[in-house]
């Protein structure tokens, strides 16, 4: 495959001045995440710190109830309530070898923000995140605890006032301050070595679930789902499985509301072919190529892009991709609170949906798990306000 | 090969022993009207090189003046059918150089090679993609070659010079050197290492070599006048417009 590009999908269309702290990071990439040194430290902030492996649950009541085996990958366990995380420790701890002093991340629900502002703390450097103004407003608690962790929000008011605009100023940053401040992508998207880099930072999911799941049943599953935004969770737990071709793969995009002309960020099941941030993958997106909004009751998926592995894995049918209607994802919610003790996150709602509908259609012995990315305590207003 | 039109240009400059004058505007701003009043004031102000940006939603290389002119002129309905169909109509009135400066999305979704068709058609001569690397670009040239279209790059502060050498070998029409390390926006003070910078650029390329990001000001220029070839300025343009200012006050200050 070329270079920078997952099939025709990926690359870096960024401006020249950005080209130089991308080779950088691309070196980075490949001489220093390899060594053994990085990886030491790496995995023992993960196992000390971050609270790996996180356990692989099996849903007991659920699983007599739908007749089949449910199982759930538990990121909603790590530090900081999701599987963002991973992957800021990994960039966080790479820009230390870098020699660099500061962080600038985008963050769209404050997940990503906080869990940057968090590795930045425990790593010791400065941190700075860009957040729509409008995203301020609405996850007010999450700029409380960035900055509570030592980061400063800067509140971005151009165009939608959202996390697409949040990326742009990020990367406008990155631009000026390039010399001493690495950006911490939150997803699989943006220029290469992004899309990659933060995959194999997120791929200690699927490593850890397929040892879990091989340990206790001597096979491998026969379906993962997880919830696609860009889509790092779902690379994360999909990539260990990529070989295995008899191992289904679902990613669950957000259909918002589900209504003919809604909002909604199911950008591989309803997107077209464009470039954005860098990449090369499907938008949503005019005619004209110009980006539209997005929506979906869960923050993190609200997002007009995808990252360009995924719409690989489409265009090559290695996974499907699938969308979940706000309404079905909040029921999904409900359904775990209830069955199994377990607040999940709405964007990890999403997958649980789909596993949900699963119900009827698979036999007894099937397996399937659902990556639970994160829990669900950030979205009990909106929760709340929409069981009223 | 004879002299591309660009060459000319800055040729005839140069006898004169002054730089080409480049503004850039976004098409449609402030509206679809006023805009092609502005070129045409400009044009016959004396402007050699004349670029009009194909508004994006997401512009990641401008900061807040053209962001905003750009956002303004979505509202207003522009896209680039509309710009090329009124170039059509009006490049005839015109006697500067036309060039489209805007990001990959807008000109990949009407398609590359219908682009450059259209582009020629209607007379202009150059395209700028603030978001199209070297190495992105290699495959996307020849289209435009094809078509007799520069695809003029930009380089920077921080381009290496094994860099500028990979883009001497491709670079066509002239050099956009971008004289900040950071987005659009007219500064008060141009970078110290700017100078060195030119003299290697000078050395590499054949081109001529033009700045942009951050102009406002001939004082800011003075220093590095015998490196440069022509100057192009944007935020300040669009700033001096905002402000009920007739253009004819911003080009005294050039011509
Ligand atoms: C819990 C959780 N899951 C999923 C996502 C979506 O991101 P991605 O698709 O990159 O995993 C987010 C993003 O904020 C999130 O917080």
């Amino acid at each position: 495959m070329k270079k920078a590009y997952f099939g025709e999908f990926g690359g870096q269309f960024v401006p020249e001045l950005l080209m130089p702290p991308l080779i950088e990071l691309e070196e980075a990439y490949e001489q220093i995440v390899p060594s053994e040194d990085f990886q030491r430290e790496f995995n023992s902030i993960l196992k000390d710190y971050v609270g790996r492996p996180t356990p692989l649950t099996f849903c007991k009541n659920l699983s007599s109830e739908l007749g089949f085996n449910l199982w759930l990958k538990r990121e909603d366990l790590a530090h900081s309530g999701a599987h963002k995380i991973n992957n800021t420790i990994g960039q966080a701890l790479l820009t230390k070898y870098m020699g660099k002093k500061r962080l600038v991340a985008e963050t769209g629900a404050g997940q990503h923000g906080v869990a940057t502002a968090t590795a930045a703390a425990l790593l010791g450097l400065e941190c700075i995140v860009f957040m729509g103004a409008k995203d301020v407003e609405r996850q007010a608690p999450n700029v409380k605890r960035m900055e509570l962790l030592g980061a400063e929000v800067r509140p971005v008011y151009s165009s939608t006032q959202t996390l697409k605009d949040a990326i742009n100023e990020a990367l406008r940053y990155w631009i000026s301050h390039q010399r001493d401040t690495h950006y911490c992508l939150g997803s699989v998207v943006g220029p290469h070595p992004f899309p990659a880099l933060v995959r194999d930072f997120q791929s200690v999911i699927g490593k850890e679930a397929k040892e879990q799941f091989l340990e206790k049943t001597n096979r491998l599953p026969d379906h993962v789902i997880a919830c696609v935004g860009g889509g790092s969770n779902a690379m994360g737990i999909f990539y260990e499985f990529l070989e295995h071709r008899e191992v289904k793969l679902t990613g669950v995009e957000a259909a918002g509301e589900g209504t003919p002309n809604c909002y909604h960020s199911a950008t591989l099941n309803k997107g077209t072919l464009g470039i954005l941030h860098g990449t090369k993958t499907y938008l949503l997106q005019t005619e004209d190529g110009q980006i539209l909004p997005s929506h979906s009751v869960a923050p993190g998926l609200d997002y007009p892009g995808v990252g360009p592995e995924h719409a690989y894995l489409k265009e090559t049918k290695r996974a499907e991709y699938v969308c979940v209607t706000d309404e079905q994802a909040l029921s999904a919610f409900k359904v775990l609170c209830k069955k199994e003790g377990i607040i999940p996150a709405l964007e990890s709602s999403h997958a649980l949906s789909f596993a949900l509908n699963l119900k009827g259609k698979v036999k007894e012995n099937y397996h399937v798990i659902v990556n639970l990315s994160g829990r669900g305590d950030k979205d009990l207003d909106i929760v709340f306000k929409h069981l009223k | 090969m004879s002299l591309n039109k660009f060459e000319k240009i800055f040729q005839d400059k140069q006898k004169k022993g002054k730089k080409a004058i480049m503004p850039f505007l976004p098409a449609g701003y402030p509206d679809k009207e006023k805009f092609w009043e502005y070129i045409r004031e400009m044009d016959q102000l004396g402007a050699d090189i004349i670029e009009i940006g194909v508004p994006f939603s997401d512009p990641v290389a401008d900061g807040p003046v053209v962001e905003k002119a750009s956002n303004i002129a979505l509202k207003n309905g522009v896209n680039l059918k509309w710009i090329i169909d009124n170039l059509t109509e009006y490049r005839v009135f015109l006697d500067c150089e036309i060039v489209l400066m805007g990001y990959c999305n807008p000109f990949f979704k009407y398609g590359y090679e219908k682009l450059a068709k259209d582009m020629k058609n209607a007379g202009v001569s150059g395209i700028i993609i603030a978001d199209l690397p070297l190495e992105e670009s290699i495959k996307i040239k020849p289209i435009f070659d094809a078509h007799d279209i520069s695809l003029i790059y930009l380089v920077g502060l921080n381009t290496s010079k094994e860099r500028l050498e990979k883009y001497a070998k491709f670079a066509s029409g002239f050099v956009y050197f971008v004289s900040v390390l950071g987005t659009t926006g007219a500064r008060d003070k141009l970078p110290e290492e700017l100078k060195e910078k030119l003299k290697l650029a000078r050395d590499i390329f054949d081109l001529p070599i033009s700045i942009g990001f951050g102009i406002k000001s001939p004082s800011q220029v003075k220093e590095i006048e015998e490196y440069i070839d022509g100057i192009v300025f944007g935020s300040s343009v669009i700033e001096h417009i905002n402000k009920g200012k007739d253009i004819k006050d911003f080009f005294k200050a050039w011509i």
